[in-house]
């Protein structure tokens, strides 16, 4: 059984300033296409939940989009770049440019409340807001009785914790 | 042409890339061969962010006037000689606890210089400080539980702690070595000055070590010369792996 009450927790600034950043934007249409855009390593997300999707700009044809790197050494990135190029070439945008940008550092923070329930839906104990005191709970049964057992999972943005009600194994999105 | 360019952040860039690069690829030497699952993972993630650090590094160093490589010719195309990494990476993993013991002193550094490399007046190099140090953040925490871990485990695990230690020890001063180049660069604001990091790496070390009784050793030796691209003979065996593709096959791609 799911804690919808958890799951309902306020959004963090930084995500709060992303959504208004986008419902703001003069193209909105172009941001919503980019919700095609997921993830490959965790396909339950797109770019957009997740977070490392910064800005959409478009003068004339011309697109440019900036994104942010999770981890330096995120192999998802080209990848990414390669969807999003097609996503808005099918849609007749010739000329689009991925822009990476560091600085400000990508951080868990940037996830919506909406991409943080697609993580527990998908069987992955979300990152836990840096604003907030939540417990890591299991996504499963919710009990917070965890212990991480690796510090890291399939790729470097997960840990790997069992649950010591359920006793399942289960992957957490780390919080950065 | 690297050691010697006269664009002194070009030259400064390559040296931090070198570090990642190298150190990244030690660390992926254990793929397939870690003690335990968890280490697998572990090894292989770290090295990864070592590896983006590196190219970080060479990216932003191809764009700079003076380079003459890019991105993939700084990792593929160049020799020892212009390799500028610190001594202590190109050291070949040895056994579990060597390899962490190297990861631990690495990681007390690197946290508090990206840190500062964060606040850069270069912002370039402050994006990439600004990034990278989320991750050292997380390999100390790993790298600390091993030094207890091993050090507080069996006989043996002690053993080979301390072997580690001693083996690692004169490797170490380097690290806090600074040329004319980075002092001019340091007075810019650019650079990071290792002077005022040392006091601190040394006494976190010493404070980690002395929890589970091994003892730092007294610093009867010490090598250097890294950054002028003299090297022990280890970093040619691992640069003929790591470049044998397009040393064997020039311009190759995927």
């Amino acid at each position: 059984m799911v804690n919808t009450a958890r799951m309902l927790s306020l959004e963090t600034p930084l995500a709060a300033e992303r959504l208004r950043q986008r419902s703001d934007s003069s193209h909105p249409e172009l941001w919503a296409l980019l919700d095609q855009v997921m993830d490959p390593e965790i396909p339950a997300l797109s770019i957009w939940q997740l977070g490392i999707l910064q800005d959409v700009q478009c003068d004339g044809s011309v697109v440019e989009v900036t994104l942010t790197p999770t981890y330096s050494g995120c192999l998802a990135m080209h990848e990414i770049s390669v969807f999003v190029q097609k996503s808005l070439a099918a849609m007749g945008f010739a000329e689009v440019n991925v822009v990476t940008r560091l600085n400000p550092p990508w951080t868990t923070d940037a996830m919506t409340r909406e991409a943080r329930a697609r993580l527990r839906e998908e069987g992955i104990a979300p990152p836990t807001p840096s604003s907030a005191d939540e417990p890591l709970c299991c996504p499963r049964c919710d009990a917070t009785a965890v212990t991480r057992i690796s510090a890291f999972s399939g790729t470097a943005c997960r840990a790997m914790y069992r649950c010591s009600h359920c006793h399942e194994v289960f992957d957490h999105f780390k919080a950065i | 042409m690297t050691v010697t360019s006269p664009d002194p952040l070009l030259v400064y860039v390559l040296r931090l890339g070198d570090d990642a690069l190298v150190a990244g690829q030690r660390l992926s030497e254990w793929c397939s061969r870690a003690p335990i699952l968890e280490e697998e993972l572990a090894l292989a993630n770290v090295a990864l962010d070592f590896l983006g650090r590196a190219r970080l590094c060479y990216q932003f160093a191809a764009s700079l006037p003076g380079a003459v490589f890019d991105e993939d010719g700084f990792a593929f195309r160049r020799d020892c000689r212009e390799f500028t990494n610190h001594l202590i990476h190109e050291l070949p993993c040895g056994d579990f606890a060597f390899t962490m013991t190297r990861q631990f002193v690495v990681d007390v550094l690197n946290v508090p210089f990206l840190e500062k490399l964060a606040v850069s007046a270069e912002p370039r190099l402050a994006a990439i400080g600004a990034t990278c140090v989320k991750e050292s953040l997380y390999h100390l925490r790993r790298s600390r539980d091993w030094m207890l871990r091993l050090g507080d485990g069996t006989a043996e695990s002690h053993r080979r702690l301390q072997d580690a230690v001693t083996e690692l020890w004169g490797y170490t001063p380097e690290l806090f070595e600074q040329d004319t180049l980075e002092r001019t660069l340091i007075e810019q604001g650019v650079a990071v000055d290792l002077a005022g990091i040392q006091p601190a790496w040394h006494s976190e070390v010493q404070n980690t070590f002395d929890r589970v009784g091994i003892k730092l050793p007294t610093l009867d030796w010490q090598v250097g010369g890294g950054r002028r691209g003299l090297h022990s003979e280890h970093l040619g065996h691992l640069l003929s792996e790591l470049q044998f593709m397009q040393r064997a096959y020039p311009g190759l791609k995927w």
